[in-house]
């Protein structure tokens, strides 16, 4: 390809195909999704966080006991997105969310397909949206969708 | 690591162990205006340098003497052989690597040029291959050629006898 003064460019892509080991927690938490369970895990302080992360974060000890949160949620907090990128899970404009599953104690940042903005709101109710082949990744869990 | 307690949901079921992250980035190169003429050379089966006014030959050129700071004025037709003076024999097997291992991946200095082309070292057993050695580009077939380095399909030995060899950075005048 050439511009108007004749000076050529061309496609150039970068890439590594990295496979990365989980570790029992995070290999637990995408099993969950494989198997359309959502997990947290319960830290020192009995609160329930999501997804479950390996060490507490204000003591620093293990954690070790996986619970079932979900399935459906609460979004505490959003941003509406006019313009998807092409590497956004969703095609048409959604909401970055921070969700909340139930029996959790923190949300994590989520696209929730709204269709429009109007039906976003600050604590409203969404389920998930299961990616209909699921291989135990991130992926498997498509996005939330409002659930009234 | 302590034992994790699972849910009773999850008892029995395969867990997953590892999970792939491909990372991909999508550029745009261009070429900008001295390495076209480079490239377009390519195209037409000639190697094309380009002199600065302190008599260096770059190649590919980028344009401007790193040296002097000042653009490359002289376009110059560079003969097709020229002297390995550095290469690394590639027996790791990587993605997207296209090439059977073990492979030489060479520096040649083309005769007349002061700036040397990273290109495969081909047609040469790789205990052979040594600084030193003379080499010439193998080109691919006319109606394929194209704006592309892979214009030359690789260098192989010419035959003549081995070069001088310097020390890296011997000559170097500043």
């Amino acid at each position: 390809m050439a511009d108007e003064f004749g000076v050529l460019s061309a496609p150039l892509i970068i890439e590594y195909p990295f496979t990365r080991t989980t570790g029992p927690v995070i290999g637990a938490f995408l099993t969950g999704l494989r198997e359309q369970l959502l997990l947290g895990i319960r830290a020192a302080d009995g609160r329930v966080i999501v997804p479950p992360t390996e060490y507490d974060s204000a003591t620093g000890e293990d954690l070790t006991e996986l619970v079932e949160v979900g399935p459906g949620g609460v979004v505490d907090t959003w941003a509406w997105v006019r313009h998807p990128m092409p590497k956004h899970p969703l095609h048409q404009p959604f909401a970055w969310a921070l969700v909340r599953p139930d029996g959790a104690d923190v949300g994590f940042l989520q696209a929730v397909a709204a269709g429009s903005i109007d039906a976003m709101a600050t604590g409203m109710r969404v389920r998930p949206r299961w990616a209909a082949e699921r291989e135990g990744s991130i992926h498997d869990l498509e996005c939330w969708v409002p659930d009234p | 690591m302590a034992e994790i307690i699972l849910p009773p949901a999850l008892e029995g079921v395969e867990l997953v162990r590892s999970v792939r992250t491909p990372a991909r980035m999508e550029y745009t190169y261009t070429a900008g205006v001295a390495t076209t003429r480079f490239l377009r050379g390519l195209a037409d089966g000639r190697i094309l340098g380009e002199r600065a006014p302190g008599g260096k030959v770059y190649v590919p050129s980028r344009g401007a003497d790193p040296q002097l700071g000042v653009p490359t004025t002289e376009q110059v037709d560079l003969p097709h052989t020229g002297t390995l003076v550095s290469f690394c024999i590639v027996n790791v097997a990587f993605y997207g690597q296209g090439m059977e291992i073990p492979y030489t991946s060479g520096l040649i200095l083309l005769d007349g040029s002061d700036l040397p082309l990273m290109h495969l070292i081909q047609e040469c057993p790789v205990e052979a291959v040594h600084i030193g050695m003379r080499v010439e580009a193998v080109w691919v077939d006319e109606a394929d050629l194209g704006p592309t380095l892979e214009s030359i399909r690789y260098f192989r030995p010419n035959g003549e006898p081995d070069a001088p060899v310097a020390q890296p950075g011997a000559g170097v005048t500043w």
